[in-house]
């Protein structure tokens, strides 16, 4: 590469003097207008410096003189997005658990809205798409231990389940066999009976006879005489395919034995009433609501 | 070998000049075949844009009735018959393709055909041009009014006030109508003379006749010599039998006057067609001199031809001293055979096959476009449940698109499991085991749907479901296939 100026003879140009295979670089100038656009550019960067955040210090940066800053711009946005959902949200808290069902544009907001505190709220225990865990309820089914019509949606949202709230639903599966109230082998007996009322196989020599009178002693009161369950107790129903912690033989000795007493909180107080209400719909309306 | 000799003027300036200083340019008027294309593709062009927002196109009521409309807040464009969405953005990925080839095609035919009469750029500068001859006179007028600008009369600043007066005025109605494709051009038209249109409206209005004023009045060729990357792409799309505007070298040289070729030719010597007059130069809105051959410069709007063909008639040569031609023709006139053009050549033919077969997707797409479509998106959490009668439910997130312009009812149905129930959730259900829901106008609407098999032992772990949608009133169909899961 050669370095010194030349001059090509046939544009009539000098060339900055570099080549490469024989080719070189024309020196051809800028244009008056570019040259001087590039300069305005330097002094708007001048300005920029001074008007906006720039050069970085030891341990902050300068504000710049109108002290702006893209955090603010946030908040403003959130703050404008809060406003104009407001008129929605009040629309959505004056209308009544059913309309809200029965107008799609108000089920659409209570289902979005519903989705969002769902997962920030529930989805611990219910999962994201509450889907339920063992001891956690499956919400999108149609079993209901506390009722899954929408104002008992609401009710359970509201005040929990043996919470400590004055309002929570409470009652309690006794500990049959910490307690001594049955033996272990009654425990078994009945376990068995219990499954059979779902269909599902019984241990061989169990005396489905023994079962059904120990059934009858202790279980009916909450569970029903034919182990339907009862809502008003939170006692489930005994005879379909939902189990909450498990249908073979050993989970439903373990429960009869020690008792089941599952808690959610109560959300009344830590959520304003249309939160608990999109909440209740959005539940509602997984599948399984009644 | 040659030694290159240096021009006096030239130094070698370790850095040479800074810059370079501006020449202005004065074009002279013309007429002419060329011209008159010109005319003709300049009141095409600026009336087509102007005038199209007024355009009104009947969709029915509710929907617009602007034949040609950018719908940003609504996320809807519209072209008379046709209303697209955005996710059909690739209808405009195809019209770019189209475009594209259709400037490679034009320019393998006659080379810079988009810069001299249609790019906007030339179609503004050649009206500011326009403008700017008719208030201070023609070019010989102009250059003496730009000389004597030192003692400036009253008379010449009135001159001065009433050209920028004219340009501002066009700029400005320029940035109006672009403003007028963004919404309902009379509604908006009144909002702005009453000063109750949006603030973005004017702030639209005041860029675009910043950018047309400078631009087409003071950039001018400056734009397509060092801004405009076309040029150079151009440069390497070109082959040897593209018509480009060309001096014809084969009809002689030297040039030189009418009276001196006549002597020179008396005398046996060579002169040349050409008489110098410079009258291409003059004519040139880039003011550049074509006889010195194809440069980056030149946007090829034929203005010389029209200039030289004129001074021709008048000395009795033969016109088309510069034309439409090719290096490959001057050179086989020189070698005394006749000049070839070959339109139809590989290059062409590709580029119009590509044209239509891109253009014959498009259209059909356009014409077999579905005007309502289902998407289906699975539950992924949970993607099964059982009910307490053991049955088992998926759900899916369903999202129907109504593309026209009223409401109308659709059922759903399904195919998937053996006794499937299908259910909306907070859709009535007259119908229990076919739901029917209500579609919005010119809308999506997502709903959540359930699909319910009966419990059977020997259930599939998956199974395919279609869900098929159909208008009750229209019969149109719609559908989109998922997967029922058993746990």
């Amino acid at each position: 590469m050669a370095e010194q100026n030349d001059f090509d003879h046939v544009s009539g140009k000098t060339t900055t003097g570099h080549e490469w295979d024989g080719i070189k670089e024309l020196n051809t100038p800028l244009p008056r207008w570019w040259v001087l656009t590039f300069y305005a550019c330097i002094i708007w960067a001048v300005g920029y410096w001074v008007v906006y955040p720039s050069w970085p210090l030891l341990s902050s940066y300068l504000p710049g003189v109108m002290h702006y800053s893209s955090r603010a711009d946030v908040a403003v946005e959130l703050a404008n997005l809060e406003k104009s959902r407001g008129e929605k949200m009040v629309a959505l808290g004056a209308a009544s658990l059913a309309d809200i069902e029965k107008d799609p544009a108000l089920l659409a907001l209570a289902r979005a809205r519903g989705k969002t505190v769902f997962g920030d709220n529930c989805a611990p225990c219910h999962g994201s798409g509450a889907a339920g865990a063992k001891g956690y309820p499956n919400l999108n089914d149609d079993d209901w231990l506390w009722g899954g019509t929408l104002d008992q949606i609401m009710q359970t949202i509201q005040f929990g389940v043996r919470s400590g709230h004055a309002k929570t639903h409470d009652s309690a599966m006794l500990a049959f066999g910490k307690d001594g109230t049955l033996k272990p082998e009654q425990i078994v007996t009945v376990a068995n009976y219990v499954r059979s009322l779902s269909g599902l196989p019984t241990r061989q020599g169990y005396d489905a006879g023994a079962g059904a009178k120990i059934f009858a002693e202790n279980c009916t009161v909450c569970h029903g005489d034919a182990g339907k369950g009862n809502q008003e107790l939170g006692a489930p129903n005994l005879t379909d395919k939902i189990w909450l912690y498990g249908s073979d033989e050993a989970t439903v000795v373990e429960t009869i034995t020690n008792g089941r007493t599952g808690v959610m909180p109560a959300w009344v107080g830590r959520l304003d009433p249309s939160t608990i209400k999109v909440m209740a719909v959005y539940v509602h309306s997984l599948g399984g609501g009644k | 070998m040659n030694q290159p000799v240096l021009p006096a003027a030239v130094e070698l300036d370790a850095d040479g000049p800074l810059y370079a200083a501006r020449k202005q340019v004065y074009p002279q008027s013309v007429s002419g075949t060329f011209r008159r294309i010109k005319w003709g593709l300049m009141a095409f062009c600026l009336g087509v844009y102007y005038l199209l927002p007024f355009v009104r196109w009947d969709r029915g009521l509710g929907a617009p009735s602007q034949a040609v409309l950018v719908d940003l807040p609504n996320s809807r464009f519209y072209f008379f018959f046709i209303e697209l969405w955005p996710q059909e953005v690739y209808y405009f990925t195809g019209l770019l393709i189209v475009a594209a080839i259709a400037l490679f095609l034009m320019n393998s035919l006659g080379g810079r055909i988009w810069c001299g009469y249609l790019c906007p750029q030339t179609v503004w500068t050649d009206l500011f041009y326009a403008v700017e001859r008719m208030v201070e006179g023609d070019r010989r007028e102009r250059m003496q009014k730009a000389a004597a600008r030192g003692t400036m009369k009253l008379e010449r600043f009135a001159e001065i006030t009433l050209k920028h007066s004219i340009w501002l005025l066009i700029a400005w109605w320029t940035g109006g109508a672009w403003v007028l494709y963004f919404n309902d051009a009379p509604t908006l038209v009144q909002e702005l003379v009453t000063f109750q249109a949006p603030m973005l409206a004017y702030i639209w209005i005041a860029i675009l006749t910043a950018t047309t004023y400078l631009l087409a009045g003071f950039m001018r060729e400056q734009v397509c010599v060092y801004m405009c990357p076309w040029p150079r792409i151009q440069a390497a799309l070109t082959d040897e039998w593209a018509l480009n505007v060309t001096y014809k070298y084969d009809r002689g040289e030297k040039r030189t006057s009418l009276k001196k070729a006549s002597e020179l030719r008396a005398h046996g010597e060579a002169a040349g067609d050409c008489i110098d007059c410079y009258q291409c130069v003059a004519v040139c809105p880039t003011g550049i001199d074509i006889r010195d051959g194809a440069q980056l410069e030149c946007i090829q709007c034929g203005l010389c031809i029209d200039a030289c063909d004129t001074v021709m008639k008048k000395v009795g040569r033969e016109p088309r001293l510069i034309g439409y031609d090719n290096d490959i023709n001057i050179q086989r006139r020189q070698a005394g055979k006749p000049p070839i053009y070959r339109i139809v050549r590989p290059r062409t033919l590709v580029y119009s096959a590509m044209i239509a077969g891109v253009g014959a997707i498009m259209l059909y797409a356009l014409l077999t476009r579905s005007l309502l479509d289902v998407n289906v998106l699975h539950d992924r959490n949970p993607v099964a449940v059982r009910l307490s009668d053991g049955s088992i439910r998926n759900a899916y997130t369903v999202r129907f698109l109504n593309k026209r312009a009223f409401d109308r009812v659709v059922a759903i149905d399904i195919d998937g499991p053996n006794n499937a129930t299908v259910h909306v959730v907070g859709a009535d259900s007259v119908t229990p085991d076919r739901p029917m829901i209500i579609l919005g106008r010119d809308a999506t609407t997502e709903l959540r749907v359930l699909v319910t098999a009966p419990s059977e032992d020997n259930l599939e772990k998956s199974i395919p479901v279609k869900f098929r949608v159909t208008d009750i009133g229209l019969g149109e169909i719609a559908s989109a296939t998922d997967n029922f899961v058993s746990p």
